[in-house]
């Protein structure tokens, strides 16, 4: 068991109702934790989603560590 | 400031023309991001943006350096607005000098086109008719179906 903290932004955060958590999880990767987090809260399905870990754009089979900081970034629209 | 720098308040290309002066520049090209009145055949009314300030002000900050890798720049700012913005409002901007024009044109398009790309900024419309979505992502949830969940 690990504890993450999770920071949302966008289309997450108003949909949770939150603007961060910690989280204590099972899982191993960052793509399992997003699965888990998805289906807790019935996250609106979005494709093309990244993921942070330590405020670095990371892989989804990244291995979570104790501590870690995690954002999911749904599609981007800037400019 | 920084080269790439999100701002919560008004920003005005005067501003960025001056930061982008240079004595060895022969040429100044700025794109202007602006809040337009429609979108998807939809009437807006205002939006607001809202930005994953730390890790985009890195990415930011890293297209600004691979535009300095490719193309010969004298001095470069990019600015992106953040919060509530009204039609007519000057969202994003980029501003390059160079020695000769055809770079700053190249290294201008480059700029905005990655930002737009690569930056974790969102954007919320605001629309006439009441309702407001945010852009790319309600997209995605209404075409749900079509993709595979392994793909996040």
């Amino acid at each position: 068991m690990i504890t993450v903290q999770i920071e949302y932004f966008a289309i997450l955060r108003e949909h949770i109702g939150k603007n961060a958590e910690e989280v204590q999880t099972e899982v191993v990767t960052a793509g399992e934790l997003y699965d888990e987090l998805a289906a807790r809260y019935a996250f609106p399905h979005m494709t093309h989603m990244k993921v942070a870990i330590n405020d670095e754009f990371s892989e989804w089979g990244a291995a979570l560590a104790e501590g870690d900081s995690i954002v999911f970034i749904p599609p981007v629209a800037g400019g | 400031m920084n080269r790439f720098s999100f701002s919560h308040e008004d920003v005005s290309g005067e501003q960025i023309r001056r930061l982008v002066a240079d004595e060895t520049s022969g040429a100044y090209v700025a794109f202007e991001g602006w809040v337009r009145n429609h979108n998807e055949g939809q009437q807006v009314l205002r939006l607001e943006y809202e930005a994953f300030e730390s890790l985009g002000t890195k990415e930011g900050e890293r297209i600004i350096r691979e535009a300095e890798q490719r193309f010969g720049i004298s001095t470069v700012y990019c600015v992106h607005r953040l919060g509530k913005l009204e039609i007519g409002d000057l969202a994003v901007i980029v501003g390059v000098s160079t020695p000769h024009r055809g770079e700053a044109f190249e290294a201008c398009r480059y700029i905005i086109d990655e930002v737009k790309h690569r930056v974790p900024v969102w954007k919320k419309e605001h629309y006439v008719n009441g309702d407001s979505g945010w852009v790319n992502c309600e997209r995605c949830a209404a075409a749900a179906h079509q993709h595979d969940h392994g793909e996040h």
